[in-house]
C-alpha cells in the first residue's frame, strides 16, 4: 500500500478509481451529539471579518467589486490570490484576488460583454473581436442550428430559461479523486482510457478521444495551478488539510472555466472525515485545527463568484452558484453515513454565520441517528440555511454515493452527469391548446395551427384532448432544441475539468423541466368541476376566463385535482420519452422552478384557475399561493402524490413557516408543571 | 351526524401534544375582544361534514401524527356535543389521541341531559385544554360578554372526573397581565389535581387583518402584542399562585391526617 494510505483499509479502491469503495471500507458512522465541535479560531475570525468588509464594499459598489475584462479565465490563467496568506489554511481564488469576477466568454461573448457593461466594465475590444470573429462560442453555435420554430418558441417563452447563452452547469466532478489518488494517477488512468477507445473512427469515438485529451490537459493544469499556490497535488494527500486543499483545487479548476447554472460540490464530508479520524488518532491535528480547515474551506466556497447580467439574476432570483454539498444519507448496507465532519460542515453556520452558499443539503432518512436529526433541526431553526432531500427515495435509484447538483438533481458522483434543460411552460401550453397554437400575449401563431376550442363553456374532455396534443408538440420542439444546445455546449464550452473527474463511460441524464404545474392542475380542475367561460378578444383569441362555482384546488390532499396534476406530469414525460436525445441521454424531468416562477409568470396570460396575466407561478411543485387552505401536511401530501418515476430529476416544494407555528417555546409553555414549580 | 365545520388544519403543532389534525368547529357563544377567529362565531355558517370523512382525512396522513392526534377547537366545540361523541367514538376505535380545546362556556351544570352527554364525551377524550379568559368574573364579562361562573365550575367538574387538563390563558397587555389576577388564576388552578400543563399564550395582533376583511370593528385596536420576554416573567406569578394553593392544601391535608 502507498505510504499516504497507511492505516486505511485497502480494497478495490487501491487498484481502480473507486472513491465509494474507499469510503465504505473506511468511514466511521458517528452517533454522538455536537458537543465535540470547536469554535472558530482567531485566524478564522480575522479572515471572516475581512470577507465581511469586502462584502460591504461590494454592496456599496453596486454588487460587483472588480471584474476581469481582458484575461480570459482558464485553470491557469491567474496567479495565486489571497485574503491574508499567513492566516489562510485552505487557499485558492478564481482570479488573482478575492471578489474579482472572471471573464468566461466560451458560453457566449455577448453575455460576457453584457455582464461587464451592466456592471460598469467593458470587455477589451481584442477579446470581443476574438470571440466574435476567430473563435465561435456555444451561444453562436446554437443560433446557427436553431430553426425558425425554435427561435419563436424561445422568444414567446413557451420554452424558457434555456442554457443557450450561459453555462449549463449541473455537472459534478468527483473532486475527492484529486485528494485520494493525486493527479498523476488520474492522468495515467485517463491515458489508459484513451488507449481503450474503439479503432473505428466514428463520430462518437473521435469526440471521445478529443474529450479525453482535453481532460488530460485539464488535469495537468490543475497540478500547475496548485503549484502556483505552493501545493503539490500530483500524489495522494497525506492528511486532512492536504485532502481538503486538493479537493478544493479540483473544484476551483471547474469554476475557473465554467460559469454554470449550478456548480455543485458533491458529497465530500464523509470522505474527508476518514482523513480527520486518522489525523485525530495519530495526533497529527486537533479538533480545533480540523474545524479550522473546514471553516476555511467553506469560506472559500462562499466566495465563488461569477460575472452575470441583471437578466440572469432575474431568472435565478439573485446570483446563485449552487455550491451544493450533500450530507449524511444512509448506505446501502444500512449504516448511516453521518460522521463528525458532517457536523463540522453544519457547524460552519455557527462559526461563520448563516449563508445560502454552499447549499448544505441533508440527505434525510428516517434511519439517521437521532442526535444528528436534532442538530439539523436546531441549526435549521437558528440559521434557515439547510436544505433537506429524501434519501430513502433517491437511494433506490442512485445508491449511496450520489450527490445533488443545483437544488434537486441527483446523480452518482463521477459516474453520472446531467444535461441541464431549463423548462417547458406548461401553463402557456394549455393556453396554446385552447387557442390553436396562437400565443395569448403576442397574438402570433407560434404553435401548430390545431383546431381551437369552440363554444361558450370549456369542456373538460375536449380541453384535455387538445392539451395532450399540444404537449406532444411542445415536447418535440423542446427536446430538439435541447439536442442542439447540448451538442454545441460539448463542442464549444466543454467541461473538461469536471469531466476529467468522471469515469470514461458516464450515464448522461437528459433533463427537461416543467413550469406552472399547479396552475395547470387548478385550471383543469376548474374546467372539470366548475363552469369556465372563455372570453375572446375581437380576433377570437381567448384572453380571459369567467369561472363560476367552486372547484378542488391542488394542495389540499384532494385526489380529484391531485390526480390531474399527476396525469399532466406523466403525459409530459411520455411525450418527452418519444424523442431522440443527444448522446443517448436518459430523459428525466424536474418540477423545480425555485426562483424563476416570477419571470415565467410575467410572460403568461390569464389562466382558467383565476390567475391573472403576469402574476407569478408557484415555485416548483408548490400549490398556488394561498390556495392550500388545509395546512402544511395536506399541502405536502398533494405534492408527494406526484410520480417520482416521471420526474426523476426532482420535485421541489418551497416551504415557509413562521417559527411559532412549529411548536411551543419552552419558556412560555409549562409542559411539565411539577418541574417548573420546583424551580420557584 | 354532520358537524358544522369552519376549517381544517392538517399540521397543528400548538394545539395539544405532537403534530395534530385540528378541526375548527363553527359557532361560539363568546365574543372575546381579542378573538383572532371572528369568522367562527356565527352558528349558521361553516360547512357540514361527516365524522367518517374527517377520520378518513386524518388516516390518509397518519404517518405525520404518530405522536399527535385530533384536536377539536373552534368556535366552541362543546356546542356540538352529539357530533363530537360520534367523531371521538370513531377516533377511539382507531386508537387516535383526542383533545378538546374549549372555553367551557357551554357547560350547563343544571342540565342533566348536558351532563349525561358530557360524561359520554369525556370518556372518549384524552385531553381537555380549557381556556380561562379571565379569573375575575366582572373582567371576564367585559372581555367576553359572558360570566366565567360556569367555566370555573367546568374546571372543577373536570377535576372531579379526573380528566387530564391543560389550562390555557391568553395574556393581553393591560387586560389580563395584571400580576394579582395572574396569581389568582394560579391559585384557582392550583386546586386542580388533574392539571397537566399550563399554556400561557402571548396576545398577538395577527387577527386584526381578519376584522378588516370582515368589515368588523376590532376592540383592541391600540393594544400592542405581548412581549414574550415579559410573558416569561408573568408566568412566574401564575406558578406562584399554584404553589401557594398547593401548600395550603398540603397543610390542610396534614392537619386532617394528624
Amino acid at each position: 500500500m502507498r505510504p499516504e494510505w497507511t492505516d486505511f483499509v485497502g480494497g478495490k479502491w487501491e487498484h481502480d478509481i473507486n472513491v465509494r469503495d474507499f469510503i465504505q471500507r473506511n468511514y466511521h458512522p458517528y452517533d454522538g451529539d455536537e458537543s465535540f465541535l470547536a469554535d472558530a479560531t482567531q485566524d478564522t475570525k480575522d479572515l471572516w471579518d475581512m470577507v465581511l468588509d469586502l462584502q460591504k464594499k461590494e454592496r456599496e459598489a453596486g454588487g460587483v467589486l472588480d471584474m476581469d475584462t481582458r484575461v480570459v479565465s482558464n485553470i491557469v490563467s491567474h496567479g495565486p490570490g489571497y485574503l491574508d496568506k499567513s492566516k489562510e489554511k485552505i487557499v485558492g481564488f478564481q482570479t488573482d484576488k478575492p471578489f474579482k469576477r472572471s471573464l468566461q466568454p466560451y458560453g457566449g461573448i455577448r453575455m460576457a460583454e453584457k455582464a461587464c457593461s451592466d456592471n460598469g466594465y467593458e470587455v477589451a475590444p481584442e477579446v470581443s473581436e476574438f470571440f466574435s470573429v476567430h473563435r465561435k462560442t456555444h451561444n453562436a453555435g446554437c443560433f446557427d442550428a436553431y430553426n425558425e420554430e425554435m427561435r419563436e418558441c424561445r422568444s414567446s417563452h413557451i420554452i424558457t430559461g434555456l442554457p443557450d447563452a450561459y453555462g449549463r452547469g449541473r455537472i459534478i466532478g468527483d473532486y475527492r479523486r484529486v485528494a485520494l489518488y493525486g493527479i498523476d494517477r488520474l492522468i495515467e488512468d485517463k491515458l489508459a482510457q484513451k488507449d481503450s477507445t474503439g479503432r473505428v473512427m466514428t463520430d462518437d469515438v473521435i469526440r471521445l478521444r478529443e474529450e479525453l485529451s482535453e481532460q488530460i490537459v485539464a488535469l495537468k493544469q490543475m497540478k500547475q495551478m496548485a503549484a502556483s499556490y505552493g501545493c503539490d497535488i500530483s500524489q495522494p494527500s497525506t492528511n486532512t488539510q492536504e485532502a481538503i486543499q486538493a479537493l478544493y483545487f479540483g473544484y476551483l479548476a471547474a469554476v475557473k472555466e465554467q460559469n454554470g447554472a449550478a456548480m455543485s460540490l458533491g458529497r465530500t464530508s464523509t470522505f474527508l472525515d476518514i482523513y480527520a479520524e486518522r489525523d485525530l488518532a495519530n495526533g497529527t491535528f486537533t479538533e480545533e485545527q480540523i474545524q479550522e480547515f473546514v471553516d476555511h474551506f467553506i469560506m472559500k466556497l462562499r466566495l465563488i463568484k461569477f460575472a452575470r447580467t441583471p437578466e440572469y439574476n432575474q431568472i435565478f432570483a439573485g446570483d446563485p452558484v449552487w455550491v451544493t454539498e450533500s450530507l449524511a444519507g444512509v448506505g446501502v448496507d444500512g449504516r448511516h453515513m453521518v460522521t463528525k465532519t458532517s457536523f463540522r460542515y453544519l457547524h460552519t453556520l455557527t462559526n461563520l454565520g448563516p449563508s445560502p452558499e454552499p447549499n448544505l443539503t441533508v440527505l434525510w432518512s428516517v434511519n439517521l441517528p437521532i442526535n444528528w436529526k436534532k442538530y439539523c433541526a436546531k441549526m435549521s431553526i437558528q440559521t434557515s440555511s439547510i436544505q433537506y432531500e429524501n434519501d430513502d427515495l433517491m437511494r433506490t435509484d442512485h445508491g449511496d454515493d450520489y450527490g445533488i447538483a443545483c437544488c434537486v438533481s441527483s446523480m452518482v458522483i463521477g459516474k453520472e452527469m446531467q444535461f441541464f434543460g431549463a423548462r417547458a411552460n406548461l401553463a402557456k401550453c394549455l393556453l396554446y391548446a385552447l387557442n390553436g397554437g396562437i400565443d395569448e400575449v403576442t397574438k402570433k401563431q407560434i404553435g401548430p395551427k390545431y383546431r381551437k376550442v369552440e363554444g361558450d363553456v370549456l369542456d373538460f374532455d375536449d380541453v384535455m384532448d387538445k392539451f395532450t396534443d399540444m404537449i406532444e408538440w411542445q415536447a418535440d420542439v423542446y427536446v430538439n432544441t435541447l439536442n442542439i444546445i447540448h451538442y454545441m455546449h460539448d463542442k464549444y464550452c466543454y467541461e473538461r475539468a469536471e469531466m476529467a473527474l468522471h469515469d470514461k463511460n458516464v450515464k448522461r441524464y437528459f433533463a427537461t423541466g416543467i413550469a406552472g404545474l399547479s396552475i395547470v392542475a387548478d385550471s383543469l380542475s376548474a374546467i372539470k368541476y366548475a363552469t369556465v367561460k372563455p372570453i375572446r378578444d375581437e380576433d377570437g383569441i381567448i384572453v380571459d376566463f369567467e369561472t363560476t362555482g367552486d372547484f378542488p384546488k391542488y394542495g389540499n390532499d384532494d385526489d380529484r385535482v391531485d390526480m390531474l396534476a399527476q396525469k399532466v406530469v406523466s403525459t409530459f414525460m411520455t411525450a418527452v420519452r418519444r424523442h431522440h436525445t443527444y448522446r443517448q441521454g436518459v430523459p428525466t424531468t424536474s418540477i423545480l422552478t425555485i426562483t424563476s416562477n416570477v419571470t415565467y409568470g410575467k410572460a403568461t396570460g390569464n389562466t382558467p384557475d383565476g390567475r391573472k396575466k403576469g402574476e407569478p407561478f408557484a415555485p416548483g411543485a408548490n400549490p398556488m399561493h394561498g390556495r392550500d387552505t388545509h395546512g402544511a401536511i395536506a399541502s405536502l401530501s398533494s405534492v408527494s402524490k406526484l410520480p417520482f418515476v416521471d420526474a426523476q430529476d426532482g420535485i421541489s416544494n418551497t416551504f415557509t413557516i413562521i417559527p411559532g407555528a412549529l411548536g411551543k417555546e419552552n419558556q412560555v409553555f409549562s409542559g411539565d408543571i411539577e418541574i417548573d414549580l420546583s424551580q420557584i | 351526524m354532520k358537524g358544522r365545520i369552519h376549517s381544517l388544519e392538517s399540521f397543528g403543532t400548538v394545539d395539544g401534544p405532537g403534530v395534530r389534525y385540528v378541526i375548527f368547529l363553527q359557532g361560539c357563544p363568546l365574543r372575546c375582544a381579542y378573538c383572532h377567529n371572528p369568522d367562527t362565531w356565527e352558528f349558521s355558517e361553516g360547512k357540514l361534514m361527516e365524522p367518517d370523512y374527517l377520520i378518513e382525512q386524518y388516516e390518509r396522513n397518519i404517518d405525520f401524527y404518530r405522536n399527535g392526534g385530533i384536536t377539536v377547537t373552534g368556535g366552541e366545540p362543546l356546542c356540538q356535543m352529539d357530533f363530537l361523541i360520534e367523531l371521538f367514538t370513531l377516533a377511539k376505535e382507531k386508537n387516535i389521541h383526542t383533545c378538546i380545546d374549549t372555553s367551557g362556556i357551554a357547560f350547563d351544570p343544571d342540565s342533566k341531559e348536558f351532563k349525561k352527554k358530557l360524561k359520554t364525551l369525556l370518556a372518549l377524550t384524552d385531553l381537555v385544554m380549557l381556556d380561562i379568559k379571565h379569573i375575575n368574573g366582572q373582567k371576564h364579562k367585559e372581555l367576553t360578554g359572558r360570566s366565567n361562573k360556569n367555566i370555573l365550575k367546568f374546571a372543577r367538574y373536570l377535576n372531579k372526573k379526573k380528566v387530564p387538563t391543560w389550562i390555557r390563558h391568553v395574556v393581553v397587555p393591560g387586560i389580563t397581565d395584571n400580576p394579582e389576577a395572574l396569581r389568582a388564576l394560579g391559585y384557582f388552578i392550583g386546586g386542580l389535581s388533574n392539571l397537566q400543563a399550563l399554556d400561557l399564550l402571548p396576545y398577538h395582533v395577527m387577527g386584526v387583518k381578519k376584522y378588516e376583511e370582515l368589515g368588523m370593528e376590532y376592540r383592541l385596536k391600540d393594544v400592542p402584542a405581548m412581549d414574550k420576554e415579559k410573558l416569561r416573567e408573568l408566568k412566574l406569578h401564575v406558578l406562584k399562585g399554584i404553589k401557594i394553593r398547593r401548600n395550603e392544601m398540603k397543610e390542610y391535608h396534614n392537619v386532617v391526617s394528624d
